[in-house]
Protein backbone atom coordinates (compact mmCIF):
# COMPACT_ATOMS: atom_id res chain seq x y z
CA UNK A 1 0.00 0.00 0.00
CA UNK A 2 1.05 3.50 -0.77
CA UNK A 3 0.30 6.89 -1.50
CA UNK A 4 -1.68 8.07 -4.24
CA UNK A 5 -0.61 9.40 -7.28
CA UNK A 6 -1.97 12.72 -8.17
CA UNK A 7 0.25 13.96 -11.13
CA UNK A 8 1.46 11.70 -14.46
CA UNK A 9 5.16 10.19 -14.66
CA UNK A 10 5.29 12.93 -17.46
CA UNK A 11 4.13 15.91 -15.52
CA UNK A 12 6.76 14.40 -12.90
CA UNK A 13 9.24 14.25 -15.19
CA UNK A 14 9.80 10.98 -13.97
CA UNK A 15 12.63 8.88 -15.64
CA UNK A 16 9.61 6.16 -16.16
CA UNK A 17 7.87 8.15 -18.62
CA UNK A 18 10.34 7.73 -21.31
CA UNK A 19 9.90 4.87 -22.97
CA UNK A 20 13.87 4.39 -23.44
CA UNK A 21 14.08 3.43 -20.10
CA UNK A 22 11.06 1.78 -19.33
CA UNK A 23 12.50 -0.86 -22.47
CA UNK A 24 15.72 -0.67 -20.68
CA UNK A 25 14.55 -1.60 -17.13
CA UNK A 26 12.12 -4.90 -19.05
CA UNK A 27 15.43 -5.90 -20.34
CA UNK A 28 17.62 -5.54 -17.28
CA UNK A 29 16.02 -8.51 -15.16
CA UNK A 30 18.32 -11.80 -16.12
CA UNK A 31 14.73 -13.89 -17.02
CA UNK A 32 14.06 -16.48 -19.95
CA UNK A 33 13.15 -14.10 -23.03
CA UNK A 34 9.98 -14.05 -24.33
CA UNK A 35 11.16 -14.66 -27.71
CA UNK A 36 12.49 -17.73 -26.19
CA UNK A 37 9.52 -19.11 -24.98
CA UNK A 38 7.65 -18.47 -28.24
CA UNK A 39 10.44 -19.89 -30.36
CA UNK A 40 10.17 -23.04 -27.96
CA UNK A 41 6.88 -23.64 -29.45
CA UNK A 42 7.19 -22.34 -32.84
CA UNK A 43 5.33 -19.34 -32.23
CA UNK A 44 8.32 -17.23 -33.25
CA UNK A 45 8.14 -14.96 -35.21
CA UNK A 46 5.03 -13.94 -33.46
CA UNK A 47 2.41 -13.49 -37.02
CA UNK A 48 -0.86 -11.72 -37.28
CA UNK A 49 -3.90 -13.34 -38.21
CA UNK A 50 -5.97 -10.81 -39.01
CA UNK A 51 -7.15 -6.81 -38.45
CA UNK A 52 -10.39 -7.64 -36.81
CA UNK A 53 -10.87 -5.17 -33.98
CA UNK A 54 -9.17 -1.60 -34.45
CA UNK A 55 -8.16 -0.47 -30.78
CA UNK A 56 -8.48 3.51 -31.04
CA UNK A 57 -6.51 5.08 -27.98
CA UNK A 58 -8.35 8.52 -28.27
CA UNK A 59 -6.27 10.73 -26.32
CA UNK A 60 -4.15 10.28 -22.88
CA UNK A 61 -6.61 13.05 -21.12
CA UNK A 62 -8.17 11.42 -18.26
CA UNK A 63 -10.16 12.83 -14.72
CA UNK A 64 -8.86 10.10 -13.12
CA UNK A 65 -5.33 9.41 -12.10
CA UNK A 66 -5.08 5.74 -11.11
CA UNK A 67 -1.79 3.85 -10.10
CA UNK A 68 -1.73 1.24 -11.86
CA UNK A 69 -2.34 3.59 -15.30
CA UNK A 70 -0.36 1.78 -18.56
CA UNK A 71 -0.85 4.82 -20.96
CA UNK A 72 0.07 7.38 -17.64
CA UNK A 73 -3.06 9.23 -18.03
CA UNK A 74 -4.72 12.02 -16.36
CA UNK A 75 -6.23 15.60 -15.94
CA UNK A 76 -2.86 17.03 -17.02
CA UNK A 77 -2.29 14.95 -19.89
CA UNK A 78 -3.10 17.29 -22.81
CA UNK A 79 -2.66 14.73 -25.96
CA UNK A 80 -6.05 13.87 -27.55
CA UNK A 81 -6.92 12.83 -30.64
CA UNK A 82 -8.29 15.75 -33.49
CA UNK A 83 -10.81 14.96 -36.15
CA UNK A 84 -8.93 14.58 -38.84
CA UNK A 85 -7.17 11.76 -37.61
CA UNK A 86 -10.42 10.51 -36.35
CA UNK A 87 -11.70 10.55 -39.78
CA UNK A 88 -8.29 8.87 -40.86
CA UNK A 89 -9.62 6.22 -38.33
CA UNK A 90 -12.73 5.77 -40.81
CA UNK A 91 -11.23 5.61 -43.72
CA UNK A 92 -8.82 2.52 -42.82
CA UNK A 93 -12.17 0.81 -40.87
CA UNK A 94 -13.53 1.44 -44.51
CA UNK A 95 -10.82 -0.69 -45.95
CA UNK A 96 -11.26 -3.68 -43.71
CA UNK A 97 -13.41 -6.16 -42.86
CA UNK A 98 -13.05 -5.52 -38.82
CA UNK A 99 -15.94 -6.38 -36.91
CA UNK A 100 -15.20 -4.15 -34.08
CA UNK A 101 -13.90 -0.89 -32.98
CA UNK A 102 -12.63 -0.43 -29.46
CA UNK A 103 -12.42 2.90 -27.91
CA UNK A 104 -9.89 3.94 -25.16
CA UNK A 105 -8.12 6.30 -23.76
CA UNK A 106 -7.39 7.90 -21.36
CA UNK A 107 -11.12 9.00 -21.13
CA UNK A 108 -12.22 8.75 -24.49
CA UNK A 109 -15.67 10.75 -23.17
CA UNK A 110 -13.54 13.82 -22.49
CA UNK A 111 -12.12 14.18 -26.17
CA UNK A 112 -14.31 16.87 -27.56
CA UNK A 113 -15.30 14.88 -31.11
CA UNK A 114 -15.94 11.87 -29.07
CA UNK A 115 -20.14 12.22 -30.04
CA UNK A 116 -19.36 12.77 -33.39
CA UNK A 117 -16.42 9.86 -34.01
CA UNK A 118 -18.84 7.54 -32.50
CA UNK A 119 -21.85 8.87 -34.47
CA UNK A 120 -19.71 8.12 -37.92
CA UNK A 121 -18.66 5.02 -36.64
CA UNK A 122 -22.53 3.31 -35.66
CA UNK A 123 -23.22 4.23 -39.41
CA UNK A 124 -20.59 1.56 -40.17
CA UNK A 125 -22.47 -1.33 -38.31
CA UNK A 126 -19.41 -2.06 -36.44
CA UNK A 127 -19.31 -3.48 -32.72
CA UNK A 128 -18.40 -0.39 -30.68
CA UNK A 129 -17.14 -0.97 -27.51
CA UNK A 130 -16.43 2.10 -25.11
CA UNK A 131 -13.56 1.71 -22.62
CA UNK A 132 -15.68 4.01 -19.74
CA UNK A 133 -13.68 4.68 -16.43
CA UNK A 134 -17.31 5.21 -14.86
CA UNK A 135 -16.52 8.33 -12.63
CA UNK A 136 -16.58 10.43 -15.69
CA UNK A 137 -20.50 10.27 -16.18
CA UNK A 138 -20.86 11.65 -13.05
CA UNK A 139 -17.37 14.04 -13.03
CA UNK A 140 -19.67 17.25 -15.22
CA UNK A 141 -23.50 17.96 -16.03
CA UNK A 142 -21.95 17.45 -19.45
CA UNK A 143 -21.49 13.96 -19.30
CA UNK A 144 -24.87 12.53 -17.35
CA UNK A 145 -26.37 11.93 -20.34
CA UNK A 146 -23.56 9.66 -21.65
CA UNK A 147 -25.60 6.01 -20.64
CA UNK A 148 -28.49 7.39 -23.25
CA UNK A 149 -25.80 8.27 -25.74
CA UNK A 150 -24.42 4.66 -25.31
CA UNK A 151 -27.56 3.55 -25.51
CA UNK A 152 -28.73 5.46 -28.91
CA UNK A 153 -25.95 3.43 -30.64
CA UNK A 154 -25.84 0.63 -28.86
CA UNK A 155 -21.59 0.37 -27.85
CA UNK A 156 -20.88 -2.29 -25.74
CA UNK A 157 -19.19 -0.57 -21.91
CA UNK A 158 -16.77 -2.01 -20.67
CA UNK A 159 -15.96 -0.14 -17.38
CA UNK A 160 -13.27 -0.71 -14.59
CA UNK A 161 -13.88 -1.96 -11.17
CA UNK A 162 -10.99 -3.32 -9.48
CA UNK A 163 -13.35 -4.67 -6.69
CA UNK A 164 -16.29 -4.87 -5.12
CA UNK A 165 -14.87 -2.76 -1.60
CA UNK A 166 -13.96 0.86 -1.63
CA UNK A 167 -10.75 0.07 0.06
CA UNK A 168 -9.22 -1.63 -2.75
CA UNK A 169 -10.75 0.51 -5.83
CA UNK A 170 -9.69 3.71 -3.86
CA UNK A 171 -6.09 2.45 -3.32
CA UNK A 172 -5.51 2.09 -6.83
CA UNK A 173 -8.15 4.55 -8.80
CA UNK A 174 -8.56 7.34 -5.85
CA UNK A 175 -9.93 8.68 -3.19
CA UNK A 176 -14.20 8.47 -3.75
CA UNK A 177 -13.40 6.54 -6.72
CA UNK A 178 -15.76 3.51 -6.11
CA UNK A 179 -18.27 5.57 -4.66
CA UNK A 180 -18.72 7.46 -7.68
CA UNK A 181 -18.32 3.93 -9.69
CA UNK A 182 -21.46 2.63 -8.15
CA UNK A 183 -23.34 5.80 -9.03
CA UNK A 184 -22.39 5.84 -12.40
CA UNK A 185 -23.36 1.98 -12.74
CA UNK A 186 -26.47 2.55 -11.29
CA UNK A 187 -27.62 5.18 -14.05
CA UNK A 188 -26.17 2.95 -16.63
CA UNK A 189 -28.28 0.45 -14.84
CA UNK A 190 -31.48 2.57 -15.30
CA UNK A 191 -31.05 3.22 -19.07
CA UNK A 192 -30.89 -0.94 -19.31
CA UNK A 193 -27.30 -1.98 -19.67
CA UNK A 194 -26.17 -5.04 -17.91
CA UNK A 195 -30.50 -5.85 -17.93
CA UNK A 196 -31.27 -9.21 -18.65
CA UNK A 197 -32.53 -9.17 -22.35
CA UNK A 198 -31.83 -5.76 -22.74
CA UNK A 199 -29.99 -5.96 -25.64
CA UNK A 200 -27.00 -3.38 -23.94
CA UNK A 201 -23.76 -5.12 -22.63
CA UNK A 202 -22.45 -3.72 -19.59
CA UNK A 203 -19.34 -5.68 -18.92
CA UNK A 204 -16.53 -4.93 -15.92
CA UNK A 205 -12.81 -5.04 -15.77
CA UNK A 206 -10.92 -6.63 -12.63
CA UNK A 207 -7.48 -5.92 -12.42
CA UNK A 208 -5.25 -7.33 -9.21
CA UNK A 209 -4.66 -3.90 -6.91
CA UNK A 210 -1.24 -4.91 -6.38
CA UNK A 211 1.75 -7.13 -7.45
CA UNK A 212 0.13 -10.39 -7.76
CA UNK A 213 -1.87 -11.82 -10.63
CA UNK A 214 -5.49 -11.92 -10.99
CA UNK A 215 -8.01 -14.65 -10.27
CA UNK A 216 -10.02 -17.72 -11.67
CA UNK A 217 -12.46 -14.57 -13.96
CA UNK A 218 -15.52 -17.22 -13.73
CA UNK A 219 -15.36 -17.41 -9.56
CA UNK A 220 -14.63 -13.98 -9.55
CA UNK A 221 -17.53 -12.72 -11.86
CA UNK A 222 -19.81 -15.24 -9.94
CA UNK A 223 -18.67 -13.17 -6.16
CA UNK A 224 -18.96 -9.68 -8.13
CA UNK A 225 -22.61 -10.64 -9.81
CA UNK A 226 -23.50 -11.45 -6.36
CA UNK A 227 -21.64 -8.91 -4.13
CA UNK A 228 -23.13 -5.92 -6.23
CA UNK A 229 -26.18 -7.69 -6.12
CA UNK A 230 -26.85 -7.63 -2.55
CA UNK A 231 -25.24 -4.82 -1.53
CA UNK A 232 -26.15 -1.88 -4.39
CA UNK A 233 -28.72 -4.05 -6.46
CA UNK A 234 -26.32 -3.20 -9.53
CA UNK A 235 -25.89 -5.81 -12.59
CA UNK A 236 -23.12 -6.64 -15.31
CA UNK A 237 -22.85 -9.04 -17.80
CA UNK A 238 -19.52 -10.19 -18.13
CA UNK A 239 -16.22 -9.70 -15.79
CA UNK A 240 -12.59 -9.38 -17.14
CA UNK A 241 -10.03 -10.52 -15.39
CA UNK A 242 -7.14 -8.34 -16.70
CA UNK A 243 -3.21 -9.18 -15.62
CA UNK A 244 -1.34 -5.79 -15.16
CA UNK A 245 1.14 -5.20 -17.46
CA UNK A 246 4.98 -4.08 -16.05
CA UNK A 247 4.89 -0.56 -18.06
CA UNK A 248 4.48 2.70 -17.44
CA UNK A 249 2.50 3.63 -14.31
CA UNK A 250 2.30 0.16 -13.36
CA UNK A 251 6.34 -0.26 -13.70
CA UNK A 252 6.68 2.43 -11.47
CA UNK A 253 4.58 1.09 -8.76
CA UNK A 254 6.35 -2.02 -8.94
CA UNK A 255 9.95 -0.89 -8.96
CA UNK A 256 8.60 1.64 -5.66
CA UNK A 257 7.47 -1.51 -3.73
CA UNK A 258 10.39 -3.18 -4.31
CA UNK A 259 8.29 -6.03 -6.24
CA UNK A 260 9.61 -5.33 -10.13
CA UNK A 261 11.71 -8.48 -9.68
CA UNK A 262 9.63 -11.13 -8.24
CA UNK A 263 6.58 -9.88 -9.76
CA UNK A 264 8.39 -10.32 -13.32
CA UNK A 265 9.37 -14.12 -12.03
CA UNK A 266 5.70 -14.98 -11.27
CA UNK A 267 5.19 -13.66 -14.81
CA UNK A 268 7.58 -15.93 -16.59
CA UNK A 269 7.19 -18.89 -14.66
CA UNK A 270 3.35 -18.42 -15.49
CA UNK A 271 4.36 -18.42 -18.71
CA UNK A 272 1.27 -20.52 -20.72
CA UNK A 273 1.80 -21.96 -24.18
CA UNK A 274 -2.03 -21.68 -24.90
CA UNK A 275 -2.49 -18.33 -23.87
CA UNK A 276 0.51 -17.22 -26.01
CA UNK A 277 -1.33 -18.43 -29.36
CA UNK A 278 -4.56 -16.34 -28.56
CA UNK A 279 -2.79 -13.18 -27.61
CA UNK A 280 -4.90 -10.43 -28.78
CA UNK A 281 -2.66 -8.62 -30.81
CA UNK A 282 -3.08 -10.98 -33.49
CA UNK A 283 -6.27 -10.05 -34.48
CA UNK A 284 -5.75 -6.80 -33.39
CA UNK A 285 -4.30 -2.69 -34.54
CA UNK A 286 -4.26 -0.27 -31.85
CA UNK A 287 -3.88 3.73 -33.19
CA UNK A 288 -2.48 6.33 -30.99
CA UNK A 289 -4.02 9.88 -30.74
CA UNK A 290 -1.75 10.98 -33.80
CA UNK A 291 -2.55 8.19 -35.57
CA UNK A 292 0.30 6.28 -35.80
CA UNK A 293 -0.38 1.87 -35.58
CA UNK A 294 0.72 -0.18 -32.75
CA UNK A 295 0.17 -4.11 -32.39
CA UNK A 296 -1.25 -3.24 -29.08
CA UNK A 297 -2.11 -0.50 -26.73
CA UNK A 298 0.51 -1.70 -24.47
CA UNK A 299 3.30 -1.34 -27.53
CA UNK A 300 1.50 1.56 -28.05
CA UNK A 301 2.45 3.18 -24.98
CA UNK A 302 6.18 1.95 -25.32
CA UNK A 303 6.29 3.69 -28.54
CA UNK A 304 6.89 0.38 -30.41
CA UNK A 305 5.15 1.15 -33.49
CA UNK A 306 3.98 -2.06 -36.17
CA UNK A 307 6.55 -3.46 -38.10
CA UNK A 308 5.60 -2.94 -41.59
CA UNK A 309 6.59 0.18 -43.91
CA UNK A 310 3.34 2.22 -43.33
CA UNK A 311 3.51 2.71 -39.83
CA UNK A 312 1.05 5.71 -39.77
CA UNK A 313 -2.76 5.65 -40.82
CA UNK A 314 -1.90 7.87 -43.55
CA UNK A 315 -0.27 5.01 -45.25
CA UNK A 316 -2.59 2.57 -43.86
CA UNK A 317 -2.13 -0.69 -46.11
CA UNK A 318 -4.42 -3.86 -44.48
CA UNK A 319 -2.48 -6.22 -46.84
CA UNK A 320 0.39 -5.65 -44.91
CA UNK A 321 -0.63 -5.31 -41.45
CA UNK A 322 -2.77 -8.64 -42.17
CA UNK A 323 0.78 -10.63 -42.36
CA UNK A 324 2.75 -8.56 -40.44
CA UNK A 325 5.53 -9.82 -37.21
CA UNK A 326 4.28 -9.14 -33.97
CA UNK A 327 6.85 -6.60 -32.33
CA UNK A 328 7.16 -8.54 -28.64
CA UNK A 329 9.23 -7.71 -25.80
CA UNK A 330 9.39 -8.64 -22.10
CA UNK A 331 6.14 -6.77 -20.67
CA UNK A 332 4.60 -9.60 -23.33
CA UNK A 333 4.63 -11.94 -20.66
CA UNK A 334 1.46 -10.03 -18.81
CA UNK A 335 -0.67 -11.37 -21.53
CA UNK A 336 0.32 -14.92 -21.65
CA UNK A 337 0.53 -15.55 -17.68
CA UNK A 338 -1.57 -18.49 -16.32
CA UNK A 339 -5.44 -18.14 -17.95
CA UNK A 340 -3.69 -15.54 -20.26
CA UNK A 341 -4.90 -12.03 -20.42
CA UNK A 342 -6.69 -9.28 -23.40
CA UNK A 343 -8.33 -6.60 -23.06
CA UNK A 344 -11.38 -9.27 -23.31
CA UNK A 345 -10.18 -10.73 -20.10
CA UNK A 346 -8.99 -14.35 -20.08
CA UNK A 347 -7.80 -16.01 -23.29
CA UNK A 348 -7.73 -19.91 -22.77
CA UNK B 1 23.18 -10.18 7.63
CA UNK B 2 23.36 -14.28 8.65
CA UNK B 3 19.44 -15.07 9.40
CA UNK B 4 17.94 -18.40 10.15
CA UNK B 5 14.99 -17.60 7.40
CA UNK B 6 16.15 -15.92 4.00
CA UNK B 7 12.97 -15.12 1.91
CA UNK B 8 14.91 -16.65 -0.96
CA UNK B 9 14.98 -19.91 -0.24
CA UNK B 10 11.30 -20.36 -0.23
CA UNK B 11 12.10 -20.48 -3.81
CA UNK B 12 13.88 -23.43 -3.72
CA UNK B 13 11.89 -25.14 -1.59
CA UNK B 14 11.98 -27.64 -4.59
CA UNK B 15 15.80 -28.61 -3.61
CA UNK B 16 14.75 -30.27 -0.43
CA UNK B 17 14.76 -33.44 -3.21
CA UNK B 18 17.86 -33.89 -3.67
CA UNK B 19 18.74 -35.15 -0.81
CA UNK B 20 16.29 -38.01 -0.73
CA UNK B 21 14.26 -37.54 -4.04
CA UNK B 22 11.97 -40.41 -3.53
CA UNK B 23 10.44 -39.27 -0.86
CA UNK B 24 10.66 -35.44 -2.04
CA UNK B 25 8.89 -36.41 -5.23
CA UNK B 26 6.40 -38.45 -3.22
CA UNK B 27 5.98 -35.42 -1.22
CA UNK B 28 5.56 -32.65 -4.05
CA UNK B 29 3.11 -35.07 -5.77
CA UNK B 30 0.53 -35.58 -2.84
CA UNK B 31 0.93 -31.31 -1.79
CA UNK B 32 -0.21 -30.42 -5.26
CA UNK B 33 -3.04 -33.45 -5.38
CA UNK B 34 -4.24 -31.88 -1.65
CA UNK B 35 -4.45 -28.42 -3.47
CA UNK B 36 -6.98 -29.24 -6.13
CA UNK B 37 -9.88 -28.17 -6.42
CA UNK B 38 -12.30 -31.18 -4.69
CA UNK B 39 -15.09 -31.09 -2.35
CA UNK B 40 -13.31 -28.05 -1.06
CA UNK B 41 -12.49 -25.10 -3.14
CA UNK B 42 -8.98 -23.69 -4.32
CA UNK B 43 -9.74 -20.54 -2.23
CA UNK B 44 -10.95 -22.31 1.00
CA UNK B 45 -7.88 -24.73 0.83
CA UNK B 46 -5.67 -21.31 0.07
CA UNK B 47 -7.32 -19.84 3.31
CA UNK B 48 -7.17 -23.06 5.63
CA UNK B 49 -3.38 -22.93 4.56
CA UNK B 50 -3.14 -19.72 5.42
CA UNK B 51 -4.61 -20.39 8.89
CA UNK B 52 -2.49 -22.88 9.60
CA UNK B 53 0.66 -21.29 8.93
CA UNK B 54 -0.12 -18.82 11.20
CA UNK B 55 -0.60 -21.96 13.23
CA UNK B 56 3.00 -23.01 12.58
CA UNK B 57 4.01 -19.52 12.65
CA UNK B 58 6.20 -20.57 8.94
CA UNK B 59 7.51 -17.02 7.64
CA UNK B 60 7.50 -18.76 4.51
CA UNK B 61 4.15 -20.33 4.63
CA UNK B 62 2.67 -16.99 5.57
CA UNK B 63 4.38 -14.99 2.33
CA UNK B 64 3.57 -17.89 0.11
CA UNK B 65 -0.52 -17.96 1.05
CA UNK B 66 -0.84 -14.44 1.07
CA UNK B 67 0.12 -14.36 -2.07
CA UNK B 68 -2.08 -17.59 -3.05
CA UNK B 69 -5.43 -15.99 -1.55
CA UNK B 70 -4.77 -13.09 -3.01
CA UNK B 71 -4.52 -14.46 -6.80
CA UNK B 72 -7.52 -16.27 -5.54
CA UNK B 73 -9.52 -13.28 -5.02
CA UNK B 74 -9.31 -12.99 -1.11
CA UNK B 75 -9.34 -9.63 0.41
CA UNK B 76 -7.65 -8.50 3.53
CA UNK B 77 -10.75 -8.85 5.77
CA UNK B 78 -11.18 -12.64 5.12
CA UNK B 79 -7.15 -13.04 5.24
CA UNK B 80 -7.66 -11.75 8.58
CA UNK B 81 -10.39 -13.63 9.74
CA UNK B 82 -8.64 -16.73 8.77
CA UNK B 83 -5.66 -15.47 11.27
CA UNK B 84 -8.21 -14.88 13.70
CA UNK B 85 -9.63 -18.35 13.19
CA UNK B 86 -5.95 -19.78 13.57
CA UNK B 87 -5.60 -17.61 17.26
CA UNK B 88 -8.58 -18.86 17.79
CA UNK B 89 -7.74 -22.13 17.70
CA UNK B 90 -4.17 -21.85 19.30
CA UNK B 91 -5.70 -19.91 22.13
CA UNK B 92 -8.63 -22.02 22.81
CA UNK B 93 -6.00 -25.06 23.08
CA UNK B 94 -4.11 -23.19 25.58
CA UNK B 95 -7.31 -22.67 27.59
CA UNK B 96 -8.79 -25.92 26.82
CA UNK B 97 -5.69 -27.08 29.04
CA UNK B 98 -6.89 -25.03 32.03
CA UNK B 99 -9.14 -27.98 32.63
CA UNK B 100 -6.60 -30.12 33.02
CA UNK B 101 -4.42 -27.52 35.60
CA UNK B 102 -8.10 -27.04 37.79
CA UNK B 103 -8.69 -30.62 37.75
CA UNK B 104 -5.01 -30.95 39.35
CA UNK B 105 -5.32 -27.83 41.48
CA UNK B 106 -8.21 -29.64 42.67
CA UNK B 107 -6.81 -33.42 43.52
CA UNK B 108 -4.04 -31.35 45.32
CA UNK B 109 -5.95 -29.09 47.34
CA UNK B 110 -7.72 -30.07 50.56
Amino acid sequence: MGVLVKKSLSKQKHSLSETTEQLRLLQSIDLKSFEENLDAIDLLPLKAQSVDVFQINLGKMCNQVCKHCHVDAGPDRKEIMTKEVMQLCLDAIDETNCSTVDLTGGAPEMNPEFRWFVEQLSLKGKKIIVRCNLTIIVANKKYNDLPEFFKKHNIEVVSSLPYFSSSKTDSQRGDGVFDKSIQALKMLNDVGYGVENSGLTLDLVYNPSGAFLPPNQLELQLEFKKKLSDRFGIVFNSLFAITNLPISRYLEYLVASENYQGYMEKLVNAFNPSAALNVMCRNTISISWDGFIYDCDFNQMLDLKVAVKGKHLSDFSLNDLESRTIIVNQHCYGCTAGAGSSCGGTTI
Amino acid sequence: MKTYYDPDDLKKVGKISEFQPELGKKFFDYYGSVFEEGALTKREKSLIALAVAHAVQCPYCIDAYTEDAMEKGCDEEMMMEAVHVSAAIRGGASLVHGVQMMNKYKDLSM
